[in-house]
């Protein structure tokens, strides 16, 4: 038993139908951190992008090289280096926020490429001209790149939001209940880990074709040219 | 312990961790090439089992293939009769292989196809077969296109190589939790253990960037 | 019959709903020049794409050398051809590219020898012999171990007419060979060109927007439009005198 829910272990069809609903139930866990986790990436991802392009070399490589070093390193020693080092510190976090902030932190690497990529892509010829009509650098930045930029940024973000999603799982280290832990769990307790791994991988089947599709559908309704401003 | 105490037993889990890193991605390489081209076979069914495996191993977690291969795989054998217990290596190996090997799939794939189609025309006006442009004529113009993705995909396996950890390999992270588990010294093990993870990913991206220039240096000749 | 070595009977080729070759009917003798002259679009490149089994055909029948180039006789009737089919048919013919098309990664006596050692199964030394005299042929002996990059547009073309040649075809299809070139660079590839046709039983069949050229080194012109060749004639009748006013308006356009 698990979460209220007993398991069937009559047969195969009967234990996987038993088990549905406590792995739902981890699904539901995977979901929360993957979005949480996005969150913090997004946000981190910007600042990151933002030092990155700092006129000032003294802020821009340091920039550099924290984003290369987060992207470099695997984010389950990440985890663990929250996990325990923070507490020592007197950082002391629930396991489910340490793991989506690892989450995000190591893919605010990733993002704070995409934030710079996409505002490169916007181009020196658009901000010339932009500086030709007088606009502010704030003006710039708010009406001219970032309009343009959103349409690039965004289905690159939605591919790390499904990245984000598959990495959940490492997070059962520091005993969030994911949906894999779950079905780990479920294992252990009737040594049958056939039956719960593979519906855990099918159900990730099915997360992972929705969040794409989703990405996709995003992609096709944004404007190509740009966000229109009135 | 002094924190150098530490650093025999890390250096044996970083060596396990650098065999891991190179068998998963010379395997992960040979899948890449083998699926990526299948994904472009005229052959329906060998498209089909080459976007399946892309697709299987794409949408759904390397940890959760890693214990799906570790624990649910034996169970999977002894319902058919067959000893499918693999030892942590052979898991981990191939679970990064083959997980990396999907990826990189879309990779060979994608190099493929930007072979621009003037190079398909020249080969048929003078009868290469179909296997013979591919062979001789596209993939080796392909393989420095894949080459940046391939570097980042092989610093990506090394740092999946951690999750092997997690099956009781003696790989680096693994060593490095015994050693927490035994010091309770986390913020120095974990920092060495970033710091190395972080130097042997510039080992990794100088090395593949030396494959790189070797695969395409016939595009640097005089200039 | 007589002695066409290319036949075109009635060729029908569509994209889509662009019918770019209408019923086209066309001859070339062998060992014939032929110049292919048309507006853009006209359907001339074509015409050589579906020589070189680039691009299919949607009616009609195509010979090359007595032979359907796009059919085979099969139990009496005329079948789609198989691949073994075209390999054979395509043999017999060699083309030269608008974009030279060399292959960026071999050098120069690569580029040359590999076709005849994969393909016609030559030997190493026995193709490479053969690539130096096509080099000297096209004046560039001495630029062998050089990669296409680091040769110029006109260096680039003649290594692509070495390239065709390595395979002895008897028929040699241009597609604008000096259309992508530097002015200052046309002139070497149609002096090679040039001593081709000049010495050479080859057949040649040659796309072209170089008008002088075209007088100077063909038995006859053919002018293209829409699909259909609208006249023909020798250089001489086809520029001096053409009868058709299509004709006459592309000529005035084109050399003015
Ligand atoms: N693969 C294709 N798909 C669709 N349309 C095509 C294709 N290839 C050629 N066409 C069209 O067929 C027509 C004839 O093309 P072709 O290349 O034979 O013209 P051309 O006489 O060689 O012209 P140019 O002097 O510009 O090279 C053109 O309108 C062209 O746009
Ligand atoms: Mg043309």
């Amino acid at each position: 038993m698990l979460f209220g829910f007993e398991w069937d272990l009559t047969n195969p069809l009967n234990f996987a139908i038993s088990i549905l609903p406590i792995l739902l139930v981890g699904m539901w866990v995977t979901i929360q951190a993957t979005v949480l986790g996005f969150f913090v990436a997004l946000v981190l991802g910007l600042f990151l992008a933002v030092l990155k392009s700092a006129r000032s070399r003294f802020i821009a490589w340091p920039a550099r090289l924290v984003t290369e070093f987060i992207r470099d390193t695997p984010l389950l020693v990440q985890l663990f280096f929250l996990y325990y080092v923070l507490p020592e510190y007197g950082i002391v976090l629930p396991a489910f926020m340490t793991g989506a902030l690892a989450l995000g932190i190591q893919y605010s690497a990733y993002t704070s490429e995409v934030y710079r990529a996409g505002i490169e892509a916007v181009g020196r010829d658009q901000r010339e001209a932009a500086r030709a009509l007088n606009l502010s650098a704030a003006n710039t930045f708010t009406h001219i790149v970032v309009p343009q930029a959103v349409p690039r940024i965004v289905p690159a973000m939605g591919n790390y939001l499904v990245s984000i999603m598959k990495d959940v799982p490492v997070l059962s280290v520091v005993t969030v209940l994911e949906m894999l832990n779950v079905a780990k769990i479920i294992g252990d307790r009737t040594f049958d880990y056939l039956v719960p791994l593979s519906l855990v991988g099918c159900l990730y089947l099915v997360m992972t074709l929705v969040a794409s599709a989703g990405v996709r559908v995003l992609d096709t309704y944004l404007p190509k040219q740009g966000l229109p401003l009135k | 312990m002094h924190w150098s105490e530490y650093l025999l037993p890390l250096a044996e889990g970083a060596w396990v961790t650098v065999q891991l890193t190179v068998y998963s991605t010379i395997l992960g390489g040979v899948l890449a090439f083998v699926f990526g081209i299948g994904k472009l076979s005229s052959n329906m069914a060998i498209k089909s089992v080459s976007v399946g495996y892309i697709e299987l191993f794409r949408g759904t977690s390397l940890l959760v293939q890693l214990f799906w291969l570790y624990f649910a795989l034996p169970l999977a054998g002894m319902a058919i009769g067959i000893d499918l217990r693999l030892p942590p290596v052979v898991a981990g190996v191939l679970a990064l292989g083959l997980n990396i090997g999907a990826y990189g799939a879309e990779v060979v794939r994608g190099a493929i196809q930007s072979v621009h189609q003037n190079q398909r025309e020249a080969a048929r006006a003078l009868n290469f077969t179909p296997r013979q442009t591919l062979f001789n004529i596209v993939i080796p113009q392909a393989i420095p296109e894949m080459m940046p993705s391939f570097g980042n995909l092989a610093v990506q396996n090394l740092k999946d190589t951690a999750l092997v950890s997690l099956i009781s390999l003696g790989d680096l992270t693994f060593r490095a939790e015994q050693i927490r588990n035994f010091t309770q010294d986390s913020t120095t093990i974990y920092t060495l253990l970033l710091l190395m993870y972080f130097g042997m990913a510039l080992v990794v991206t100088v090395v593949m960037h030396l494959i790189e220039r070797f695969a395409g240096r016939w595009r640097m000749v005089g200039s | 019959m007589t002695d066409a070595i290319i036949r075109f009977d009635k060729v029908v080729k569509r994209f889509g709903d662009l019918t770019v070759l209408d019923e086209l009917d066309f001859e070339v003798k062998k060992g014939e020049k032929v110049s292919i002259i048309g507006p853009s679009g006209s359907g001339k490149s074509t015409v050589l794409r579906i020589l070189m089994t680039l691009e299919g055909i949607d009616g009609g029948v195509v010979h090359v050398d007595g032979e359907p180039l796009w059919h085979e006789l099969r139990e009496g009737s005329l079948l789609p051809a198989s691949e073994a089919h075209l390999r054979r048919m395509r043999s017999k013919l060699g083309m030269v590219f608008q974009q030279f098309n060399l292959f960026p990664h071999m050098t120069v006596m690569r580029n040359i020898t590999e076709a005849p050692v994969k393909v016609l199964g030559l030997g190493k030394k026995e193709a490479q012999l053969r690539a130096e005299e096509l080099l000297d042929l096209v004046g560039l002996a001495d630029q062998a171990k050089k990669f296409p990059h680091q040769l110029s547009g006109g260096q680039q073309q003649r290594v692509g007419i070495a390239r065709a040649l390595a395979m002895r075809p008897s028929i040699l299809l241009f597609d604008e060979p000096t259309s992508a070139l530097d002015p200052e660079l046309v002139g070497e590839v149609l002096t090679v060109i040039g001593r081709l046709a000049e010495e050479h039983d080859l057949t040649m069949l040659l796309v072209t927007h170089e008008m002088r050229f075209a007088r100077e080194i063909s038995d006859r012109v053919c002018f293209f439009d829409r699909g259909q060749i609208r006249e023909e004639g020798t250089p001489d009748e086809l520029f001096t005198d053409p009868s058709e006013e299509r004709t006459r308006e592309f000529l005035k356009a084109i050399l003015d």
